[in-house]
C-alpha cells in the first residue's frame, strides 16, 4: 500500500492576538502564503516571535481564529491524522511512557505497533517509567514515539530539540530522519536553529520578523547523505543565513548554488 | 523496620489511653463513667444481639449516597464555574450563603418542608457539603493546564479519553482534598439529622441512651462509629491517595 501524504496550502491573510489590558492588539502573521508537498520536509525559520508556533498552532486547528484559508490534499475524508511535536514534551505526568504514547493510538489494540515504536526510539527499557522519571533527551524521545504513534500523514515539530545539549540533539535529528524514511509523513519543522534546518529540510521557509510572511525560502536538492561532511553544511547554513538576512539578493544565488530539484 | 516501629508507637498510645480512662473511671465511680471493660463488654453484646449492627447500617448507607450525591454534583458545578463567567456569577452568592447556613438549619428546614424523610435527611446532609466541594473542584479546575489540553485536542483524544485520562488526573488531588473534608463534615451533620428527624441509626440510637442515661451503651455506639471512621480513612482514603500520587517522584 503506497503510503498517504498529505499537501498543505495555507493562505493567512492576517492572524491577530487580542492584547491583554494595557496592550493594544498584536498581529502575528499577515500575508502568509505557503504550499508544503506531500512528503515534503519543509523547515521554517525566522527570528523568534514571527508567529512560527502560531503557523503550526493554525494548521493543527488548534487555532481557527485567524482570517484565511487552510486546505490539505488529498482532502477527501477527514483532516489529515497529524503528529504535533510541541516545545516541551507535554507528555501526561500521570501516565508512564508506554501509556502516554498508546493513548494517542486510534485503534488501542495496536500493541505490537506500539512496542515496535518504543523500540524504534530507544525507550523500551524505559516504557513503564512516568515522565517525571525521564532525562530531557527521553522524554522527546517518548514525545516522538507519541507523534509516531498515530501513522501521521502530518508531522508538525516546534523546536522539538530546544535545549538538549548538542550530541543529543544530533541523536534525535538522525532518529527523526530514521523514522521519517520509514514512515513516511509529510513534516512542517520549526526552528531557528540555522544549522538544524539545513541538516534535516528539503525545503526551508524563512518568515519575516512580525507580523511573519514567507519573505524567502531555500530548497536543498542535495541528499541528506550528501550534506555530512562539515564544509558542505557549513555552506548551506551561510548561504541560508545570508537569504535571512538579504532576502531578495540572495535569493538568487541561492537557486544557482542549489538547483531546484525536480518533482 | 518502620513499619514495625510505627505500629508500636500506635499501640503505645493506645493503651496511655485505656489507662487514663481506666484510672479516670476508678476515680470517678460511678455508674455514669464505665471503663473499658464494661464498654468493650456492652459493645461485643451489641454487635452480637442488639442494634449496633442495624444502626450503624442505616447511618453508613446516609452517609454514602449523601456524600456521593455531594461529590458529583459539587464536582460538575465547581468544574462549570470554572470553565463560565456567567455560570459563577450565577451560583456564586448560592455558594457562599450554603458554606456559612449552619448545617442545623438547613437540617431543621428540610425536615419542615418535607417532613421527617429519608429525603430530608439525606438532602440535608448533601446540602451542608456541597459547597465546600464546588470550592474546591472550582479552584481545580481553574488551574487546569491549557498545554495538555492543546495536546489532547491536537491528537483528536475525544471528550472521554480527554476527561479520563488528562482532565480528571488533574482534579484528582482536589478531589481527594474535597472528600477528606467532606467525609469529616459527614460523619458529625448526619449524626445531628438522625438526632432530630429518623427513627434509626447511630445519631436516634445516641438521643435514646441520652435519655436513658445509658452512658455504656453511649460510648460504646461512638467507639463502633469511630472505628469505622477509621477504618474509612485507612483503608480507602489513605491507599487512594498513595495510588494517586505514585507518578510523582
Amino acid at each position: 500500500m503506497a503510503p498517504v501524504t498529505v499537501a498543505i496550502t495555507v493562505a493567512i491573510d492576517e492572524k491577530r492576538y487580542s492584547g491583554r489590558a494595557g496592550a493594544g492588539p498584536v498581529t502575528a502573521l499577515r500575508g502568509l502564503h505557503a504550499r508544503i508537498g506531500p512528503s515534503e520536509f519543509c523547515v521554517v525559520t525566522g527570528p523568534s516571535g514571527c508567529g512560527k508556533t502560531t503557523l503550526l498552532n493554525i494548521i493543527a486547528g488548534l487555532d481557527r481564529d485567524f482570517s484565511g484559508t487552510l486546505s490539505f490534499a488529498p482532502s477527501d475524508g477527514d483532516r489529515p491524522r497529524i503528529g504535533y511535536v510541541f516545545q516541551s514534551p507535554r507528555l501526561l505526568p500521570w501516565r508512564t511512557v508506554r501509556e502516554n504514547v498508546a493513548l494517542v493510538q486510534p485503534h488501542r489494540a495496536e500493541l505490537a505497533v506500539l512496542e515496535r515504536l518504543l523500540a524504534d526510539v530507544g525507550m523500551a527499557d524505559m516504557a513503564g517509567a512516568y515522565p517525571v522519571q525521564l532525562s530531557g533527551g527521553m522524554a522527546r524521545r517518548a514525545a516522538l514515539a507519541r507523534a509516531f504513534a498515530i501513522a501521521p500523514d502530518l508531522l508538525l515539530m516546534d523546536e522539538p530539540f530546544l535545549s538538549l545539549d548538542a550530541a543529543a540533539a544530533d541523536h534525535l535529528r538522525s532518529l527523526l530522519l530514521r523514522l521519517v524514511s520509514t514512515r513516511p509523513a509529510t513534516v512542517l519543522f520549526v526552528t531557528h536553529d540555522f544549522g538544524e534546518a539545513v541538516t534535516l529540510a528539503d525545503r526551508i521557509l524563512v518568515l519575516s520578523p512580525a507580523p511573519g510572511r514567507v519573505m524567502a525560502e531555500m530548497p536543498i536538492a542535495l541528499a541528506r547523505t550528501e550534506r555530512g561532511d562539515p564544509d558542505t553544511l557549513s555552506a548551506l547554513r551561510a548561504e541560508l543565513a545570508r537569504l535571512a538576512d538579504h532576502p531578495i539578493a540572495a535569493a538568487n544565488t541561492a537557486k544557482t548554488a542549489f538547483p531546484q530539484r525536480n518533482g | 523496620m518502620r513499619l514495625r516501629v510505627a505500629l508500636a508507637e500506635r499501640v503505645a498510645s493506645l493503651l496511655v489511653l485505656l489507662v487514663a480512662w481506666e484510672a479516670a473511671s476508678r476515680w470517678a465511680h460511678s455508674r455514669l463513667f464505665p471503663g473499658p471493660e464494661a464498654v468493650l463488654a456492652t459493645l461485643a453484646d451489641e454487635a452480637a444481639h442488639g442494634g449496633l449492627v442495624h444502626d450503624l447500617g442505616a447511618t453508613l448507607a446516609r452517609v454514602a449516597v449523601a456524600f456521593t450525591l455531594a461529590m458529583v454534583i459539587g464536582t460538575v458545578l465547581g468544574i462549570a464555574m470554572a470553565r463560565s463567567r456567567a455560570i459563577d456569577t450565577l451560583l456564586d452568592s448560592g455558594v457562599v450563603l450554603l458554606l456559612n447556613l449552619p448545617a442545623l438549619v438547613i437540617a431543621v428546614l428540610l425536615y419542615i418542608w418535607l417532613g421527617l424523610t429519608e429525603a430530608a435527611a439525606i438532602g440535608a446532609v448533601t446540602l451542608s457539603k456541597l459547597p465546600t466541594v464546588v470550592v474546591t473542584l472550582r479552584e481545580g479546575a481553574r488551574t487546569l493546564d491549557r498545554d495538555l489540553a492543546d495536546m489532547a485536542r491536537s491528537f483528536d483524544l475525544g471528550i472521554w479519553r480527554t476527561l479520563r485520562h488528562v482532565t480528571l488526573p488533574q482534579l484528582a488531588p482536589f478531589f481527594l482534598v474535597a472528600s477528606r473534608t467532606g467525609l469529616a463534615l459527614i460523619w458529625k451533620i448526619v449524626l445531628v439529622v438522625e438526632l432530630l428527624g429518623r427513627p434509626d441509626g447511630i445519631g436516634y440510637a445516641i438521643q435514646v441512651f441520652f435519655q436513658l442515661f445509658d452512658v455504656r451503651r453511649l460510648i460504646a455506639y461512638a467507639l463502633a462509629f469511630v472505628a469505622v471512621v477509621l477504618a474509612v480513612e485507612w483503608g480507602v482514603l489513605q491507599p487512594l491517595e498513595r495510588r494517586l500520587a505514585r507518578w510523582r517522584r
